[in-house]
């Protein structure tokens, strides 16, 4: 039987379903399907209908949309005026939402410049587990007033709250970029031009490890800096590679937003460089791509998640399945942190949005 | 001594117990010395058991606690609740561990955050968060207050730089926040606690993140005859698209005390200085600079000047960054003020600050971070003419409102503390507080720690009590 699903079209109906549901699943744009494996008796709540983009002055660099907004839309108003949102949320020609970017806290390639989603969301409207509205943050580039809501709704999978309107800071985007792929003849001389570049005073808006060696680095800035910039980064490592420039450049990185790695589950992981030699032994063929010098990894399972999860867990890693089919897209994640369970209970005293079996606190 | 003392005293010996009244009067405030409180004692803890120990021990006697770094707070955050226990941190100022390959640092609550950036300085490395009490502040009240400084602009305030914390929570309970990923799956727990003011806990170990420090700065002061320009100036060099590490105003006011007090070699008759540094690599950085150039030149500046050497660069920093103790010399007394406005109204702001200040009699002096919209008025008054200090806190308050009526927050850096929380519900709805309560109270269902501050309530009587002792002796200055 198929889940009841609800479209709300206000922010008032949304916290009429809350107050009415007893079993709440938000669902943006449904890109990252493993998310939204709906349990017994839960209500989807379908927030396309919060689409708007509520606020957005170029000459402020701020923008405020409601959360059920597409990415795909945002990007192109923001590419208008020639910015962007630095963190590069994945997934916007799959139909993601940024309240879906946000709630499954998810960055791309060129977050490795400027940061993550967290570090750009700046407010947030949400309604909670007893159907109030709330907002932590605001709207303007720093704040210190209040607890850091913003930041605590990223990553938070629709447990803590429906989340309604969202504000981000947004940089101008480079003039002009340009990209180098350099091939090593093995993991240990890739690896280690990526600690080295990333030690280095050379600002790169990606720097992605291709397994088995490959380095893929873009540079981004004034054009006529560009050319003098690429020779010196070829100098740095030594090798020539392979350039990439222009549409051909542009459409490289635009696919790899897609994150159609290869069949199979996908799955983020969260790690930092250190932990890439025993994962690069113990993962096999299964296609990935290590992002922003070697913290977020991208990769497509196509075995058991359990298998996964036991790997990735050998080395104190946990991950985020996006797509494939499970009812714990969380693998290797402690939930029962004391932080973590009390907060919960806190902004969802009944359970409202817990997953099965539900819990007040899972 | 009470026999609730006494069993502090089991756990903490002599030297790092503190509770004769001559033993406390440094912890009465903190650098708002217009609030004083005497706690019951003062611990100085060794450990995160320490910690952990003394956390219990208030738990066990329902008694309020504060947690205290350096005591640089400008808010009141670190002022101690009468009768309540101060945690001081100070004692575990180490540093546990500096990877430079993995760039990050592992530090205890008490170390100093510009020791971060010497220990780093080695590697090319340097931490970035750049309070302008740096020489003092220490990691975990950088934290507790989501610290900024003149060089935040590009690369964000202490929460983008902190990858981890252990946290002692008000319960005494041991969570460890974060990871040494950039990356999170789950919701961010440790962007809830920076910037949480000691509500909802007390860190005693945190990683952070180190940077490459950039290869090349490039330095330009700019010269106004009016603040407005100055402030337009911002917004075109935003509109450009240019990035710049730091963005600074200062106005008249401001530029008369520095240079009487460092001689920057500033243009005196300026109504407005603006200061931009481009930082990067060098090609992009020189390029920039002619679009710099381009931009400043058509903003009405009638007098540029780059800085042609770090020394040059240097001497153009120190002016700005002694600004803040310098207008404490034109005036007795002065309240800083943190408002932010979005960028756009920053030449409104600063206009009906103006007006405000004639209003109410007090000089109000401006020095600021402009990229960010982030004010820093500076309200100077005389706290021994009776009523000035209730009034400048008046226009401080009207200042708040000021900023949050054209769309921005009541406090970009220093946070909200004791004096601020007042304003609380200018900025945010009941609901919104409440779900900030709850929060808190799932954490600490007695409110122990650092009880009163942040959220609307009583506040107690302001006092004139002069400047902070640190200023005093010239180690630290306001910015
Ligand atoms: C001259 C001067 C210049 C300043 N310049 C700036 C500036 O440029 N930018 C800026 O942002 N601020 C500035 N400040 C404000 C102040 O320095 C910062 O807020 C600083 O982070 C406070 O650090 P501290 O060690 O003094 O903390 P304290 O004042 O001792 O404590 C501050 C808060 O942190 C809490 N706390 C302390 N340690 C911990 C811990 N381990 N765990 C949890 N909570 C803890 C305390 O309870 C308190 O609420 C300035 C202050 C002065 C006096």
């Amino acid at each position: 039987m198929s889940p009841a699903t609800l479209r709300p079209n206000s922010v008032a109906e949304v916290q009429e379903a809350v107050r009415t549901e007893r079993h709440l699943l938000p669902c943006g744009g449904g890109s990252k399907p493993a998310l939204l494996t709906p349990g017994e008796g839960q209500t989807v709540l379908d927030m396309t209908g919060l689409g708007q983009v509520l606020e957005y002055d170029p000459g402020e660099y701020v923008l405020v949309t409601q959360a059920g907004a597409r990415l795909s839309e945002v990007e192109a108003l923001l590419a208008q005026h020639g910015q962007y949102l630095p963190f590069d949320p994945p997934l916007g020609q799959q139909g993601a939402t940024l309240g879906g970017t946000v709630a499954a806290g998810l960055s791309g390639p060129m977050r490795q410049r400027y940061g993550g989603v967290r570090d750009f969301i700046l407010g947030v409207q949400f309604v909670d587990g007893v159907g109030q509205l709330v907002r932590g943050g605001g709207k303007v580039v720093k704040n210190a007033a209040g607890f850091d809501l913003p930041k605590l709704m990223v990553g938070s999978l629709g447990r803590l709250g429906i989340l309604t309107e969202l504000a981000f800071k947004v940089f101008p985007l480079p003039k002009a970029t340009a990209t180098l792929r350099v091939a090593f003849p093995g993991l240990e001389a890739a690896l280690e031009a990526l600690y080295k570049l990333a030690g280095s005073p050379i600002e790169l808006y990606a720097l992605d490890l291709e397994p088995p060696a490959t380095l893929t680095l873009r540079l981004g800035g004034l054009a006529e800096a560009l050319p003098a910039r690429l020779e010196r980064l070829q100098a740095f490592l030594g090798r020539d590679g392979e350039r990439l420039e222009g549409e051909a450049e542009t459409a490289y990185w635009r696919s790899l937003n897609d994150l159609n790695l290869g069949e199979g589950a996908l799955v983020k992981v969260t790690l930092t460089a250190r932990h890439i030699p025993a994962l690069e032994a113990a993962l096999g063929p299964a296609p990935r791509r290590y992002l922003s010098a070697g913290h977020l990894l991208y990769l497509a399972w196509d075995g058991e998640l359990d298998a996964l999860e036991r790997l990735l867990g050998a080395q104190g890693l946990s991950g985020l399945v996006l797509r494939g089919s499970t009812h714990r897209p969380q693998i290797g994640i402690d939930l029962s942190q004391a932080m973590a369970h009390k907060v919960t209970q806190a902004l969802d005293p009944q359970g409202r949005f817990a997953r099965q079996p539900y819990a007040a606190q899972d | 001594m009470s026999p609730v003392l006494a069993e502090l005293e089991r756990l903490f010996p002599p030297g790092r117990l503190l509770h004769k009244p001559g033993e406390l009067a440094p912890y009465e405030s903190d650098a708002l010395t217009a609030f004083r409180a005497r706690p019951l004692a003062v611990v100085l803890p060794e450990s995160h058991e320490e910690v952990v120990q003394a956390v219990r021990w208030c738990v066990r006697h329902q008694i309020p606690y504060v947690a205290r770094g350096s005591g640089t707070s400008l808010s009141g955050g670190s002022l101690p609740i009468e009768g309540g226990l101060l945690i001081g941190l100070n004692r575990m100022n180490k540093l546990l561990r500096l990877d430079p390959r993995e760039r990050i640092a592992v530090v205890q609550p008490g170390f100093i955050n510009l020791q971060v950036s010497q220990a780093a300085a080695p590697y090319g490395l340097y931490y970035a968060p750049d309070p302008s009490s740096q020489p003092v502040s220490t990691i975990g009240g950088n934290l507790a207050f989501n610290s900024g400084g003149a060089h935040c602009l590009k690369y964000g305030m202490t929460s983008n730089h902190v990858l981890a914390a252990k946290v002692v929570l008000p319960d005494g309970e041991t969570v460890v926040l974060g990871s040494e990923s950039l990356e999170n799956t789950g919701p961010d727990w440790l962007g809830l606690f920076v910037g949480s003011e000691g509500l909802l806990g007390i860190a005693t170990e945190v990683t952070l993140r180190l940077l490459p420090k950039p290869e090349t700065y490039h330095t330009v002061l700019a010269a106004y005859d009016s603040l407005a320009k100055a402030g337009e100036a911002v917004a075109a060099v935003v509109a450009s698209g240019l990035l710049p590490g730091a963005m600074e105003i200062m106005d008249s006011l401001a530029i008369e005390a520095a240079e009487a007090a460092v001689k920057a070699g500033y243009p005196l008759e300026a109504r407005a200085l603006l200061i931009v540094e481009l930082e990067g690599e060098t090609p992009q950085v020189e390029a920039e600079a002619r679009h710099l150039e381009a931009v400043i030149r058509k903003s009405g500046a009638y007098e540029v000047r780059v800085a042609r050497s770090s020394e040059e660069r240097m001497k153009i920093w120190k002016g700005r960054k002694a600004a803040f103790s310098a207008v404490g010399r034109l005036s007795p007394d002065y309240i800083v003020q943190d408002g932010v406005v979005p960028r756009s109204r920053l030449g409104q702001a600063l206009a009906e600050i103006e007006q405000l200040s004639a209003r109410y009699g007090l000089r109000v002096a401006n020095v600021f971070h402009a990229g960010d919209g982030n004010l820093h008025p500076l309200i100077l008054y005389n706290g021994r003419v009776p009523g000035e200090l209730e009034r400048a806190e008046a226009l401080a308050g009207e200042i708040l409102k000021l900023c949050v009526a054209l769309g921005g927050s009541i406090t970009g850096e220093h946070g909200v503390g004791m004096e601020k929380k007042a304003y609380m519900s200018e900025m945010f709805a009941e609901a919104d507080l409440e779900a900030m309560r709850r929060i808190r109270r799932a954490l600490d269902p007695l409110e122990l720690s650092n009880r009163g501050k942040m959220f609307p309530g009583e506040a107690p009587a302001l006092r004139f009590q002069g400047v902070h002792p640190l200023e005093q002796a010239g180690v630290i200055s306001r910015e």
